[in-house]
């Protein structure tokens, strides 16, 4: 029996949607938002509009709702808190029932917490900061591929972060003169290299021509050093259906790894890609173009860290996280959270870190780090302390840059990198002995020797644009 | 160990982590033992011909010694499998029973000539 009676017009949001005594449940899917309103808007009002305009609410009541349990399906402000630093600012966290969103779909839950909401006129700016993504929803996803474990089983990796390399110039070379280029960084010590995001199918050098070519310079690297290699060949393309054809022709040739730019492509193709990739045994490298846009901004957008979970539900092996040390973007402590969002199991709420809620990744396979630009020799032992083991190391100016060429660039960052893996297991202090480490190893390789002197001088120092709170 | 003579980068059978460092000295494989066992991890020895490297799986040397502490034991396994297959590439596994997988690899003894 009913006891509503439809109000038409329009109704303050917070009655509905700001409910402070709300207990989150295990199973609603939480956000935290970063909000900035309008002059004259309470923070409660600013709070229970973006809950609103990102579930069940409109900007007027309508009789229809009447047919709905909207104390059900609504989305609830449950929480407000001051932003460190920042008064014009305050934090909100939404809950927001499971039933909101399709099973295994991260396209659904983006449309709605990152769809219209964000051009609302009561906001001035509007950020999403993190999810929490219940199990529930989780289980419902596919998730990585492979995973670190099983790339490292296949790969034979072990006990050390894999070498990469973009192969350059990024743009303007024949297949036949890029397959030389990867050949030399795999035959010289690197275990992977990548095709440049911008690398599709241009006149210069069409994909099939690419795929041929660098399959046979995997395939020879692979038995002239006995070492298992593996080139990511971009798939990414207009549509769909020429993005798996690229895909299969990639299996087609026996090669073990494939990549994706799951932004520009979007989460649908990504999500069939990733998909495709655990039915077929192959490694899915995920490159990042536009996430600037969507997370520079420290007022307005989506938190990489977003990016990074939706990532990991929608499928990817490998995923390009910044370097810290290099040319680009990243604040360490915050990019130390969003690795641990990649790789591990449970990851709990550390502010200190940016990270808002606790994450149970319910045995989802965990995701390789990817560093990658502007980073060379000097820059490992850094780099080794920061990320660990289960993560890809890309120098691309670092080893073709070599005096000598790709091939003793790759066996220089090999040497420098294995030089590391071994003082840090023997105890040492990377950070600080990390100089002294290098040139001893350089004592027994010349092409560490030459790329020490190369790159010494090369420093990155930026500030960060987007730090953490407070 | 240098593979770069006069501007020429010699390609090299290599096999994987360790392969680019001068081959350790019994002390060094000690330390690396060292930080297999404090990992919590297993250490493990593996042996085959030099023609089956590139092999997932190798003959395994009796079973992980799981619950081994003491560093020198096992150095004692890698002699005993030394002696038993001379002509064998021998590698140290640690295996890690938390992520499943291997936490460190990597070849300790290789035959004459290779």
């Amino acid at each position: 029996m009913s006891t509503q009676t439809f109000d038409a017009g329009v109704q303050d949001y917070q009655l509905t949607y700001w409910t402070p005594d709300y207990t989150p449940l295990d199973t609603d899917l939480l956000a935290c938002f970063k909000v900035i309103p309008q002059e004259g808007i309470s923070r409660e009002e600013a709070a229970a509009a973006v809950a609103a305009e990102s579930s069940t609410g409109t900007w007027t009541t309508v009789w229809t709702d009447l047919l709905s349990d909207m104390e059900y399906y609504k989305g609830r402000a449950y929480r407000i808190e001051d932003v460190p630093g920042d008064k014009a600012a305050f934090y909100t966290f939404i809950a927001y029932p499971l039933d909101l969103f399709e099973e295994g779909s991260v396209v659904n839950v983006l449309t709605s917490l990152v769809g219209n909401v964000f051009g609302f006129k009561a906001i001035r700016a509007l950020r999403l900061e993190d999810i929490r993504f219940p199990v529930a929803f989780v289980k419902t996803c596919n998730g990585p591929p492979s995973g670190i474990q099983v790339e490292r089983d296949k790969l034979n990796k072990y006990g050390r972060p894999m070498l990469g390399c973009t192969i350059k110039p990024k743009l303007g070379l024949s297949a036949k003169n890029y397959g030389r280029a990867v050949y030399e960084c795999l035959r010289g010590g690197l275990d992977l290299t990548k095709d440049d995001e911008n690398i599709n199918s241009q006149p210069f050098q069409r994909w099939q021509d690419r795929f041929e070519f660098v399959a046979n310079a995997v395939d020879k690297a692979t038995i002239d050093t006995g070492e298992r290699k593996g080139h990511y060949l971009n798939v990414t393309s207009g549509d769909v259906e020429q993005m798996m054809k690229r895909a299969e022709f990639a299996k087609e040739l026996g090669q073990p790894i494939i990549m994706h730019d799951f932004l520009t492509a979007g989460f649908t193709a990504n999500t069939t890609l990733a998909k495709w990739c655990r039915d077929n045994g192959m490694l899915l490298h995920i490159h990042r173009a536009m996430h600037a846009v969507i997370d520079r901004n420290p007022n307005h957008g989506i938190h990489f860290r977003v990016l990074v979970k939706c990532l990991r539900l929608s499928g990817g092996d490998h995923l390009h996280t910044g370097t810290v040390v290099g040319k680009l973007e990243g604040d360490r402590a915050s990019t130390l959270g969003f690795v641990d969002l990649l790789r591990e199991d449970f990851i709990a709420e550390d502010r200190s870190r940016g990270i808002f809620f606790d994450q149970d990744w319910a045995s989802m396979p965990g995701i390789f780090a990817v560093a990658s630009g502007g980073i060379h020799v000097w820059h490992m032992p850094a780099l080794l302390n920061i990320f660990g083991d289960d993560s890809v190391l890309q120098f691309g100016g670092g080893t073709q840059g070599h005096p000598a060429g790709n091939a003793a660039g790759a066996a220089a960052n090999r040497v420098a990198l294995e030089a590391c893996v071994k003082a840090r297991n023997e105890g040492r202090d990377l950070e600080r002995e990390g100089n002294d480490i290098l040139r001893d190893a350089a004592r027994h390789s010349p092409e560490l020797a030459v790329a020490l002197d190369t790159w010494k001088e090369i420093k990155f120092e930026f500030d960060t644009v987007d730090k953490l709170d407070g | 160990m240098s593979n770069l003579i006069k501007d020429d980068y010699r390609t090299r059978v290599t096999m994987e982590t360790f392969s680019f460092l001068p081959e350790l000295t019994a002390d060094e494989i000690y330390d690396q033992i060292v930080y297999i066992i404090n990992q919590g991890w297993t250490p493990a020895l593996e042996h085959d011909k030099p023609e089956n490297s590139a092999d997932h799986y190798w003959g395994m040397w009796k079973l992980p010694f799981f619950g081994m502490r003491d560093p020198n034991l096992f150095l004692n396994e890698i002699e005993e499998c030394r002696q038993a297959y001379p002509d064998h590439l021998i590698r140290v596994v640690g295996y890690d029973s938390y992520t499943q997988c291997q936490g460190h690899n990597f070849v300790v003894y290789r035959p004459r000539g290779m």
